[in-house]
């Protein structure tokens, strides 16, 4: 066996030449919290697959573009926001909203064109809006909710409201100019913007490695002086830990920060897509060893929640997705005289 | 022999300037790539260098001349070897009747600023042409004069005076004071957090300034041409248009995109274009393109207060030209409404932006022929106020639109399909448009004279709807 030349010295990691955020530490969550979590990562989880089927019974068309297995990333992320921030995200966009506190009955009903859909029935599963939850879209452009979300960042520092803009896109879209052209002006204006990047490993059906020269997505802020942290986006306590850092950051004023999300979508891209770029076997795997509504379970568990109150919990939430299903289909759809209203707020 | 300096033109458009300040005296010895003196155009004060070497024999323009004309000869150099106290004053070309003295003048060393015949410059001429009144001043309103630029600037400074939500962002609109100074002063009055330099970065910064109107502001986003604003009219389209409408109206989008649109002198084919026709086509946008200065400040502090969003296409070639604005407190326009500039009762000539001034001259040549053309300024495009066009058309039964802009899919292809829809028994004779010709804009001077719209066109067109051939 070789030996180590004796003049090797320890490789000292190379020092930053400006600051950088601390490494996250995982969040240590009461357990009232991580039940919180767990809550809310199922009814995501549960409302997602009712979609699903109501897609399937021809109740939701066009697209539709399903959270299964990120859930971790924005429940994650999104506790550690304030009423203060806002948030916006493409159109894989249903469990983001539920989390902003949208009722899910407004987001079902909009997936299945009604009336008392949270956009009446006129903007449909990727163009989803709620002011007065923050949400600033669901947008269906890849990768125009990064500028439109570097604007709203430039609208609390111009208020200085003391907000910070979240800005979600995937690893296809990280490979837009747009998102450059952002970065850019983001950390030249000092705006308080985190940007979340959900990898979940395909942009529809071409893997990172096939699509971007650099692959670590957390290093794409590198030119602009962004940082970035690489975090485990199936371990929702990773992701919060993470968060309260970006936040940390951000509020104080040092600009943005990037954080890469390594997540996993079980589903096709679409309820249209077939994922034969796949194989059954590596979603399989990553079901069965990196669920993160398992792991926060088992965690539960270990805190010493009981089975029973889970099973409640989860009951709970399959009334709740089974109402907001029942609604979507009752309830009408919209007046065809709501074809013409709101093309423009005022009348010329 | 003594080297005559002659008054540069500084811009495809500058007829005159003036000689701010010589940095030269007489007796000074310069030498090429040396700056002899500082002019001003109408948006900025360009150095002006020596050419040749020699000595400065004499200064006939003194600085702080206002007025002084493209070509007019404003100091000599004498040349090494040559004694500068014997150098004479000339006589300026023009006035040169003498064939010889111009010939003379014509082999002098100096490269003599010629304004060459142009189309665009046919266009900048006929845009000196102003409406006969408008209804909507007051009777006994104070007029000033106000370039279009100055007009654009006021109505800015007007409404971020009123309204904190209001800034400013583009390329170059902070501290060069705007590509084309049409943001002169702002960034002096109101900081640099209102009056943002951006990035050469159209996509980026038309969707933040997108996202920053989502988020409750009111942004102004200039882009330095429309042929730029290409590479962000996805923002334009997809992300501004759409929200209201897509969020069942519960999202705002307040935003407006300004800049010049549509040709300008010799800029040719990627820099020359009318996207008129373009956005007037997105359901959820307002498109706005004035003409005359009183119409492009009401019109833009319009623009500014409405809650949806406003695409504001200006014209480079009108940004200098003068016109009667209307002192009042707070001159606001409607959107969507057309504006009669001349009442006739033959023929209607509709147009917008620069085209205006093409069709009040072609009205000017039409009435020497005895026609009495009606002249109509659509000012919006989108919502287009089709009541005042069936209104002149059900007059005069005869129509011509006069668009600086490709034919095809035009707003001149909308009147007529209106005209023929809403209009059809009130036409004697079809309507007939008159645009650029269908192909990119060439650079030569003689082709793109071609290319553009001009007065004759029209009062041929004119004419034949009136069967007067």
């Amino acid at each position: 066996m070789a030996k180590a030349p004796a003049s090797a010295r320890k490789v000292e990691p190379p020092k930053p030449n400006r600051e950088r955020p601390d490494e996250p530490k995982r969040y240590e969550a009461s357990k009232d919290e991580l039940l919180k979590f767990y809550k809310d990562m199922l009814l995501i989880r549960r409302f997602e697959e009712k979609a699903g089927q109501l897609y399937g019974l021809g109740l939701i068309g066009g697209f539709c573009h399903l959270y299964i297995g990120q859930e971790a990333v924005a429940v994650g992320v999104q506790s550690a926001l304030t009423d203060k921030d806002s948030v916006i995200t493409g159109y894989r966009d249903h469990g983001h909203m539920l989390l902003c506190g949208i009722p899910p009955k407004d987001v079902m009903a909009e997936l299945t064109g009604r009336e008392a859909g949270i956009s009446k029935g006129k903007g449909g599963s990727m163009h989803m809006f709620s002011v007065e939850h923050k949400f600033y879209g669901g947008h269906g452009i890849v990768g125009a909710q990064v500028s439109l979300g570097t604007g709203l960042g430039f609208a609390h520092k111009y208020n200085e409201d003391g907000g910070v803009a979240l800005a979600y896109f995937g690893d296809g879209a990280a490979n837009q100019g747009q998102v450059y052209e952002s970065f850019n002006m983001a950390e030249l204006w000092k705006l308080p913007i985190i940007y979340v990047i959900e990898n979940n490993q395909y942009a529809m059906g071409t893997s990172v490695n096939r699509s971007s020269a650099e692959d670590q997505l957390y290093r794409r802020g590198e030119s602009f002086r962004i940082p970035g942290i690489q975090v485990d986006g199936m371990d929702v306590l990773a992701a919060r830990g993470a968060a309260d850092e970006a936040v940390a950051w951000v509020r104080a004023g040092k600009g943005p920060i990037i954080l890469e999300m390594k997540t996993y979508r079980y589903r096709g891209h679409s309820m249209s897509d077939p994922a034969k770029y796949r194989t059954r076997d590596e979603v399989q795997s990553m079901r069965d060893t990196s669920d993160p509504i398992e792991r926060a379970k088992k965690e539960l568990e270990g805190l010493g929640v009981k089975e029973d109150d889970l099973k409640k919990v989860e009951q709970e939430i399959r009334k709740q997705v089974n109402e907001a299903a029942d609604f979507s289909e009752q309830t009408p759809e919209p007046d065809a005289a709501e074809l013409y209203t709101d093309v423009l707020v005022e009348t010329y | 022999m003594a080297i005559e300096l002659k008054m540069p033109a500084l811009s495809p458009t500058m007829e005159e300037g003036t000689l701010a300040k010589w940095l030269v005296k007489e007796g000074d010895a310069v030498k090429a790539g040396d700056i002899m003196a500082e002019i001003e155009t109408d948006k900025a004060t360009m150095e002006f260098e020596a050419v040749d070497e020699g000595t400065i024999a004499k200064i006939f323009v003194a600085e702080g001349t206002d007025g002084v004309k493209v070509g007019t000869v404003i100091a000599m150099i004498a040349e090494d070897g040559e004694d500068a106290g014997s150098v004479e004053t000339p006589k300026p070309v023009e006035e040169a009747e003498e064939p010889e003295l111009r010939e003379q003048a014509a082999e002098s060393k100096a490269p003599e600023p010629k304004l060459v015949e142009t189309g665009a410059r046919q266009m900048f001429e006929a845009a000196s042409h102003d409406a006969e009144s408008d209804p909507e001043v007051p009777d006994g309103t104070e007029m000033v004069k106000l370039t279009v630029r100055e007009a654009l600037r006021d109505a800015m400074a007007e409404e971020m005076r009123a309204d904190e939500r209001v800034f400013v962002m583009g390329e170059e609109v902070a501290q060069y004071q705007g590509a084309y100074k049409v943001t002169q002063g702002l960034l002096d009055e109101f900081g640099d957090k209102r009056v943002i330099d951006t990035p050469i970065t159209e996509y980026g910064f038309a969707g933040v300034g997108t996202g920053a109107a989502m988020g409750g502001l009111k942004p102004i986003v200039e882009f330095m041409t429309f042929n730029f604003a290409m590479q962000a009219i996805d923002h334009i389209v997809n992300s501004a248009a759409k929200t209201n409408y897509m969020s069942g109206g519960q999202m705002r989008c307040p935003v407006v995109f300004r800049g010049p649109n549509g040709a300008a002198s010799r800029v040719a084919a990627q820099h020359s274009q009318n996207y008129g026709p373009w956005y007037a086509s997105v359901p959820g946008l307002i498109v706005i393109a004035p003409y005359d200065a009183a119409d492009a400040k009401g019109l833009l502090k319009a623009a500014i207060r409405t809650d949806d969003p406003v695409v504001f296409l200006e014209n480079e070639l009108m940004y200098g030209r003068s016109f009667e604005v209307p002192k009042l407190d707070d001159w606001v326009l409607p959107i969507g409404k057309a504006r009669i500039m001349k009442p006739g009762k033959d023929v209607t000539l509709v147009s917008y932006s620069i085209g205006v001034g093409i069709a009040l001259e072609a009205a000017e040549k039409l009435a020497g022929e005895g026609i009495d053309a009606e002249v109509i300024d659509l000012r919006t495009l989108r919502p287009l106020d089709k009541a005042t066009v069936l209104k002149s058309l059900a007059k005069t039964n005869r129509m011509v639109v006069v668009e600086e802009g490709w034919p095809t899919c035009s707003i001149a292809s909308e009147l007529a399909a209106v005209a023929m829809e809403e209009g059809f028994d009130d036409l004697d004779a079809p309507v007939l448009r008159v645009t650029n010709e269908d192909v990119p804009m060439p650079y030569a001077a003689n082709l793109e004279k071609l290319a553009l719209i001009d007065s004759d066109k029209v009062v041929k067109a004119a004419k034949k709807v009136c069967y007067k051939e």
